[in-house]
């Protein structure tokens, strides 16, 4: 079972005057910004004003035309046979008599092959050209452990066990940045890990820093490396001070933003504290919807982007796909939290500039087996379907090939496209790196962006 | 390098394993436990095994009774069936809830912190969460089997998970029939609770899985039955082992394998001194001596009682998880999990026996431990994945970082710190660092302790987020 991403998934406790609303708040002013844990503490005083840092310089934002990786993380082993659907082999229904679909529910999309029935949005993105689904994708000698497998994808190193993510070497190579990459929620994948230098995580409540007039000059100093700080120590000072660096740089972007008219981010005046006290009205992106859904996390990610974050590679993430018992409705939940998620990110951005920049993809830890258990589930599997979405994505195609359903190894399917390929495109055709920064190998590129 | 404060090297080697081995102590249970020397002290926390917790014991259990015994049978009607649900769901919630407190509460005030600390780690390692099992009465129950089993053999500890309610409707065990198995217990069981990856093979797996179809549970009483009519009786071959093996069976030889043995006393060496591979040098001898009988107390001794243990690799090697870092916190100020004295502030953490805090009806359901501990991401009964929780630069990123200091600057105002602010500023913080278990500051943090020394709250605040303390 891995049901989750490494993220807070619970609903909050109600009462009247302790909520722990859990809405996504980037920036923002003190008192009133303060979701979650600290909401149930305390009086609005304790939290002092909005700390005014030494502002870091002009702002930084990211230039129309550099492009933007949005990657989503499907953790528990996406079923790839019933989201990208062989409908029409026999051996599909064969092999899945409960938990198939029939021909007349699925939504077809040439080739043999149909989504989900619940992927009605992502199917119209298919249609408008802006999705792509790259098929068979895995490397040899499958795993067909969660962790293990997680860990392949994440560090593209399927031969030998090493400690850094793919997209953190290439953090390594490139610059000591946190704000190259944003992962949302309160724990980094190892994707974005690299030996010396990590993106950031952004989780629930503000960035905003606690401690008014008393804590806000000392920050600075408390997070310095020093000589009395090594290994894991330096490292806890390390993540200090990349969140003021954070924070500086947020501050100045979305002021910056929301004083240039940016539609998205609403300007508010600081409620709670009083507003003498804050040193400006700073403003705050609260999107909608609560909570850690795929929607909710997308949407953190649009703004940030609207914003002109100078954020090359954004990590969100969702859980559950692990489905050894009763698959088919858990199945089609997540399906439907996928394709409202997706489709309303790419069509967020239809009208901004940055839109054709922003390619975002799917990934899992492995597929599932061919063949569904007496529980009304599957087990691990190896090769699956993946996705990739943007406003200049070639897509209304498919990249290579179907893995057969009836050249199997041990019951599972064996990949014709190495996920390494679909990185290096990532990395050459988005980010606008040679891909062997982070891949220390050439592989072939896929022509789709 | 540290400077706060001139350290007595036994003191501070108690000290450690007094964070270690349980959730920190009061500085007055620091100093007693010196007095009795390090063995003494290792002897006391190891008989705390098996020794009654009368403060832990004080710590009153919620209601957890079943929801289907509290709201009857599920009507018919769909939609009275459909407000039953969302009812349903409500109160596993609260209850699950309660859980959390509860066991916050416990690990707090107990007088025997090697169990509790021993609980979590058995909880990180058979990870169960409640995400998927709904039912806090079976996580309740799974969470006393570490409690009492926790220091026994870890063959008997297996054999006891993989019949437990919780574990078997966490990874399906209870619905894996013979003809087309379920593998989601018999891999986890091999990779994650045994033997690690690479000391299995996938037809290790499949054959697994076969002992184990027609495992089910009663509905009845939650209790494990088997259903031989679901279970296959056929020849299996598991690790070169051939016959008609049952899951018991299998237990006994998985547990029993050389692979097991350095996997087992790899883990808990990571947890309790720094992170190993099963490769690492000081894995093998005490794998060899752990192989005589697989008793968890004797591997505890004799990790606790070895060089390496208060090396300063391992003074260096872990981070405290969040929920380490919350309890002893509250250890240390002397409050229970909403924030609030324990009325045991003023004495030694170990005596606050008989002021177990009171989790009556009025309480709020969530607390503000549990709060905090959600956007930390390690939520007692709720770990992400059955892998449990990762180590050390895991919990350190821009976004722990964040909610630590918001959290921490939020406790001062709550926090009696009467015993703080009646000292001179710069002596305040060599007190805090006293406190809080650490053996001092280092000079980057005390440059930063005493700029903000005059004012408590942002003391605390900084105390509680500087690296000497967020190691464990």
């Amino acid at each position: 079972m891995r049901p989750m991403p490494p993220m807070p998934s619970h609903e909050s406790s109600h009462t009247a005057s302790h909520t722990v609303s859990r809405r996504w708040f980037i920036a923002g002013a003190a008192g009133a910004g303060v979701a979650g844990a600290t909401a149930l503490a305390l009086s609005h005083d304790a939290w002092g004003r909005l700390l005014a840092p030494a502002r870091s310089g002009t702002s930084r934002s990211l230039a129309v035309g550099k492009g933007i990786l949005v990657m989503v993380t499907l953790y528990g082993g996406n079923d790839g046979l019933n989201t990208v659907i062989p409908y029409q082999d026999s051996q599909y229904l064969h092999g899945r008599p409960t938990l198939g679909y029939q021909p007349d529910q699925v939504l077809p999309v040439g080739d043999g092959l149909a989504f989900h029935p619940n992927l009605k949005g992502m199917k119209t993105l298919w249609d408008a050209k802006q999705l792509a689904v790259v098929r068979g994708v895995g490397y040899p000698n499958p795993v067909l452990s969660h962790f293990r497998g997680m860990d392949i994808w994440q560090t593209a190193s399927p031969e030998t066990p090493v400690a850094s993510g793919v997209l953190g070497r290439w953090l390594d190579a490139t610059g000591t940045d946190p704000m190259r990459a944003i992962s949302i929620g309160s724990t980094l994948p190892r994707l974005l890990a690299g030996e010396h230098s990590a993106g950031t995580a952004v989780s629930g409540g503000s960035i905003t820093l606690p401690g008014g007039t008393a804590l806000a000059p000392v920050l600075a100093s408390f997070d310095a490396a020093g000589p009395d700080r090594t290994g894991l120590a330096a490292m806890v000072a390390h993540s200090g001070a990349d969140l003021l660096q954070v924070q500086h740089t947020l501050d100045d972007l979305l002021n910056s933003s929301a004083g240039a008219g940016t539609a998205s981010p609403t300007t508010q005046p600081t409620k709670g504290a009083k507003a003498k006290a804050a040193p400006k009205a700073a403003p705050k992106v609260a999107p909608k919807a609560a909570a850690t859904d795929l929607t909710s996390q997308l949407d953190v990610v649009a703004q940030l982007i609207k914003a002109g974050s100078p954020t090359r590679v954004y990590q969100v993430s969702m859980g559950g796909f692990d489905n050894h018992a009763q698959e088919k409705d858990a199945h089609a939940r997540l399906m439907t939290e996928l394709d409202t998620g997706i489709s309303g990110f790419i069509t967020s951005l239809k009208d901004h500039p940055a839109a054709a920049d922003v390619v975002l993809m799917t990934y899992s830890e492995f597929g599932r087996r061919v063949a569904e258990n007496l529980s009304g589930g599957t087990d691990h599997g190896t090769a699956a379907p993946l996705f990739v979405a943007g406003h200049g994505v070639k897509g209304g195609q498919f990249y290579g090939a179907e893995p057969s359903l009836v050249d199997l190894n041990d019951g599972n399917l064996k990949f014709t496209t190495d996920f390494r390929s679909v990185f290096a495109t990532m990395l050459a055709d988005v980010i606008g790196v040679d891909p062997k920064i982070a891949l220390n190998q050439t592989f072939p590129t896929l022509s789709l962006i | 390098m540290v400077v706060a404060e001139a350290t007595d090297p036994n003191r501070a080697n108690i000290a450690h394993l007094l964070r270690r081995a349980g959730f920190g102590a009061h500085p007055d249970e620091v100093d007693q436990a010196t007095r009795a020397g390090y063995r003494a002290t290792v002897e006391s926390l190891l008989a705390g095994l098996r020794a009654p917790d009368p403060a832990g014991d004080a710590v009153r259990l919620p209601d957890l009774t079943a929801a289907r015994v509290t709201l009857g049978p599920l009507p018919t009607d769909p939609a009275a069936r459909q407000a039953y649900q969302r009812q349903r769901r409500a109160l596993e919630n609260r209850q699950y809830v309660a859980l959390q407190r509860w066991w916050l509460d416990r690990m707090i005030v107990t007088s025997t912190p090697l169990r509790e600390k021993l609980t979590l780690l058995w909880h990180g390692h058979f990870a169960t969460a409640f995400q998927k099992v709904r039912v806090a009465g079976l996580m309740y129950r799974q969470n006393q089997l570490f409690r009492t089993l926790g220091g026994a053999s870890f063959e008997a500890l297996t054999q006891a998970v993989a019949k437990d309610a919780a574990m078997m409707l966490w990874l399906d065990t209870e619905s894996n029939v013979a003809g087309h198995p379920n593998e989601n217990f018999a891999r986890e069981l091999m990779e994650l609770f045994t033997l690690g990856i690479g000391n299995y093979s996938e037809a290790d797996v499949q054959e697994a899985a076969r002992a184990f179809t027609g495992w089910t549970l009663s509905l009845g009483n939650g209790e494990f039955v088997l259903n031989a009519r679901r279970h296959d009786s056929g020849v299996k071959t598991v690790l070169g082992q051939t016959g008609n093996l049952d899951g018991t069976d299998v237990v006994t030889l998985i547990t029993r394998s050389p692979a097991s043995s350095r996997f087992v006393v790899a883990k808990l060496w990571s947890h309790l001194a720094y992170p190993v591979s099963t490769t690492d040098p000081i894995v093998g001898p005490l794998a060899a001596a752990y192989a005589q009988d697989l008793n968890i107390t004797s591997l505890l001794r004799a990790i606790l009682l070895h060089p390496g243990f208060t090396s300063p690799t391992a003074r260096q090697g872990l981070v405290k998880q969040p929920i380490e870092w919350v309890v002893g916190l509250a250890r240390a100020f002397g409050v229970d999990a909403d924030v609030k004295p324990t009325g045991a502030a003023a004495g030694a953490a170990g005596a606050a026996g008989s002021a177990g805090p009171a989790t009556g009806a009025a309480a709020t359901p969530r607390t503000a431990l549990s709060s905090v501990l959600t956007l930390l991401a390690q939520e007692p009964f709720n770990p992400p994945s059955v892998g449990g929780w990762p180590q050390n630069s895991y919990w350190l990123n821009t976004a722990t970082s964040l909610i630590r200091l918001q959290f921490a600057a939020s406790l001062g105002p709550r926090l009696d710190l009467s015993w703080l602010t009646a000292l001179p500023a710069n002596q305040r913080p060599a007190e805090l660092a006293h406190r809080l278990s650490v053996d001092g500051w280092g000079q980057t943090t005390l440059a930063a302790l005493n700029h903000v020394a005059s004012q408590p709250t942002a003391l605390v605040a900084l105390a509680l987020c500087a690296p000497e303390y967020i190691l464990n």
